[in-house]
């Protein structure tokens, strides 16, 4: 499996150049494999990154399609992965619903620089997109991971959609794998793919109204009991709330 | 139907002429069958819709979404501790091995790694939850085929590997027992020795499979050249695990890709087949079976001692950022693709499961061939409905 840790920071994510790899190690493979696909595509990769042994690469939703065709038969990667896709909404407008916040209401680590990079996240975007590796502009991503199994390689790729209009190509044609993910990434987001043979519930009843994985849906679980687990977070009895000591059984 | 070594190329132009004979002889009216939603070739609650012309099937669609739970959004409102005891449910004949890519992603962004032992004993369950899964799988394929008798030899040897993980941790199918940074317990005194033992029993129950079934004439005629899958479609469709390695892809996550897991400290072979058909999976899973008792042996012999437990907070908060990890896990690939905010519970979790695209192909493969030879090919696809729809 691949191991691998992306360093990115939110904060400093969006803009990681190729070649200027920082602290990182510096990956040969994965950096030949992204300068391949920059020639095929040209102006279409936006923005990618090489960390922890692996490659992200954001391309414009215009190619999203092209891009697949180029990644399979111009690089050999031959395996479909997967397809899913990405919801940066941070602060869901409930229209006064509440949902479970796993970072509110507990009050352990007040100072810590982690809870206050968090809710940085938080403030600067005014209840925004703040998008992840890669970087990113708008509230939806569409992601995808093709893997060679001859150079033992993979890559993710991820575009941007629009928030209205969350369309772009289909990979059926490319990847004949590719179309149940599709019509996943359909019924739980809302996603549209030109050139997909029949976009049909894949999970849920015909009639489901909404897209369930968007983060504006609420858990309705969650509206009509409040979940316990919140409990097991919290400070045991007795003891100084954030213990930063290495106690065993993390959630003993 | 594509084949693809000589053998079946005969046997395929073979059988397209005596189809064509009968098909003149016997025109008939074109019907639609609902398999399932539940049959026992679905492992689960999974319907097949197939349209029949005769005993042909002229189409075929899979109905997912009997098994629904959403395992994706309820991770999101779940801590990174809780979260293994939803993925257990998964694929839940391969139990521990669920838990592992998602704990192995989270240490992943935090930037911690379990100490030995704990990534010992984890290698081990990896390959116990192994041998548990695929020897229901070749009880199974018996049944579907008639042969009622090995799924009773699979029950009883599944026990002693089911009875182990109970011992060590507390749950013969849901152990939840992987932690972010070590294990919950270490192994029970006397545990070493009795796993050994299994693994014996096991490899007995491998040659007496062998045996029972897999020289059995009917079992062959009923299996090889059924439903052949070349290796270039399987991967276009994400196949993966044994079913595209008995199309002759030799690639196997365990030994291609650096992991943690102990898996470059053993001696082991990773098998292929070049046939792709029915026969070839069953195969290929047969020898995986060995494989796994042969790596638990080493892991076994060589296990270290030491803590199981690396020093993480009794909070666990795991750094922004995206991981994805992926196992051989005993249907196929598996892999988590993490996002975090820097928060106490994941910001979106893809489960990226086997079987959903190893089912995927079920339209492409079942055109054309016969009623019977349906249930065969979904056996021998060997899906667990909790793993299609997650």
């Amino acid at each position: 499996m691949s191991r691998l840790s992306s360093a990115a920071d939110p904060e400093d994510a969006p803009h990681a150049p190729t070649g200027e790899a920082g602290d990182e190690v510096v990956d040969p493979v994965r950096s030949q494999l992204l300068a391949d696909l920059r020639q095929h595509m040209g102006p279409a990769v936006l923005d990618s990154e090489v960390a922890g042994g692996d490659l992200w690469v954001r391309i414009d939703r215009s190619a999203w399609s092209k891009a697949a065709d180029v990644l399979r038969n111009s690089m050999g990667m031959d395996y479909f992965c997967f397809l899913s896709g990405l919801d940066w909404m941070v602060n869901p407008d409930l229209s006064g619903e509440k949902v479970w916040d796993p970072d509110g209401g507990v009050s352990i680590d007040g100072g810590d620089d982690e809870a206050a990079a968090a809710d940085a996240v938080v403030e600067d975007t005014g209840g925004g997109i703040k998008t992840g590796v890669a970087g990113g502009s708008t509230r939806f991503q569409v992601f995808a991971r093709v893997f060679s199994t001859t150079a033992k390689v993979g890559i993710t790729l991820k575009a941007d959609l629009d928030e209205r209009d969350p369309r772009t190509g289909s990979w059926v044609g490319v990847y004949r794998g590719a179309d149940w993910h599709e019509r996943e990434a359909w019924e739980m987001y809302g996603f549209e793919f030109d050139g997909h043979p029949g976009l049909r519930h894949m999970y849920l009843p015909g009639e489901f109204e909404g897209h369930p994985l968007r983060k504006d849906f609420p858990l309705l679980a969650r509206e009509v009991k409040p979940w316990p687990g919140l409990v097991d977070v919290e400070a045991m009895p007795g003891e100084e709330a954030a213990p930063d000591g290495a106690d065993e059984g993390a959630d003993a | 139907m594509v084949a693809t070594t000589d053998w079946q190329k005969s046997a395929y132009i073979a059988g397209q002429a005596a189809d064509a004979r009968v098909n003149v002889e016997l025109e008939t009216e074109g019907m639609t069958l609902n398999l399932g939603p539940q049959h026992p070739a679905t492992h689960g609650t999974l319907r097949i819709v197939v349209r029949l012309d005769g005993e042909q099937v002229v189409w075929a669609e899979p109905v997912a979404g009997y098994m629904h739970r959403g395992y994706e959004k309820l991770c999101e409102v779940r801590t990174y501790p809780q979260v293994t005891t939803l993925v257990n449910r998964i694929d839940w004949l391969g139990h521990f091995a669920n838990e592992v890519p998602f704990i192995l992603a989270a240490e992943n962004l935090m930037g911690i790694e379990a100490p030995p032992r704990a990534q010992w004993i984890r290698t081990i369950f990896f390959e116990m939850a192994r041998i548990a899964n695929i020897t229901l799988f070749l009880g199974d394929m018996g049944v579907q085929l008639g042969a009622i008798t090995p799924i009773f030899f699979a029950f009883r040897d599944r026990e002693h590997v089911l009875n182990l993980m109970e011992a060590a941790t507390g749950g013969r199918f849901h152990p939840n027992y992987d932690r972010i940074g070590g294990l919950k317990e270490d192994l029970p005194r006397g545990w070493v020795e009795e796993c050994k033992a299994a693994m014996k029993k096991m490899r007995g129950f491998c040659d007496e499979i062998e045996d029972l079934l897999m020289g059995n004439e009917i079992f062959q005629k009923r299996t090889r050249g059924i439903g052949v899958i070349p290796p270039a479609v399987g991967l276009e469709y994400g196949l993966s695990g044994a079913n595209i390695r008995a199309s002759g892809v030799d690639w196997d996550i365990r030994r291609d890709e650096p992991s943690p897991l102990a898996y470059k400290e053993c001696d082991w072979k990773v098998w292929t087949h070049p046939d792709g058909d029915s026969f070839a999976r069953y195969w290929v899973r047969l020898q995986e079976t060995r494989e796994a008792t042969k790596i638990v042996d080493q892991l076994l012999e060589s296990l270290p001692a030491g803590s199981i437990q690396a020093k993480v907070p009794r909070i666990i908060k795991v750094p922004a950022g995206e991981s994805w990890v992926h196992t051989e896990n005993p249907l196929g690939e598996m892999g988590y693709y993490v996002v975090s905010k820097g928060g106490l519970g994941p910001f979106r979790v893809k489960i990226r499961t086997p079987s959903f695209n190893n089912v995927s192909i079920t339209p492409w493969l079942l055109r054309g061939v016969y009623v019977p030879d349906v249930i065969t090919i979904l056996a021998s696809l060997y899906f667990i409905l909790g793993d299609i729809d997650r």
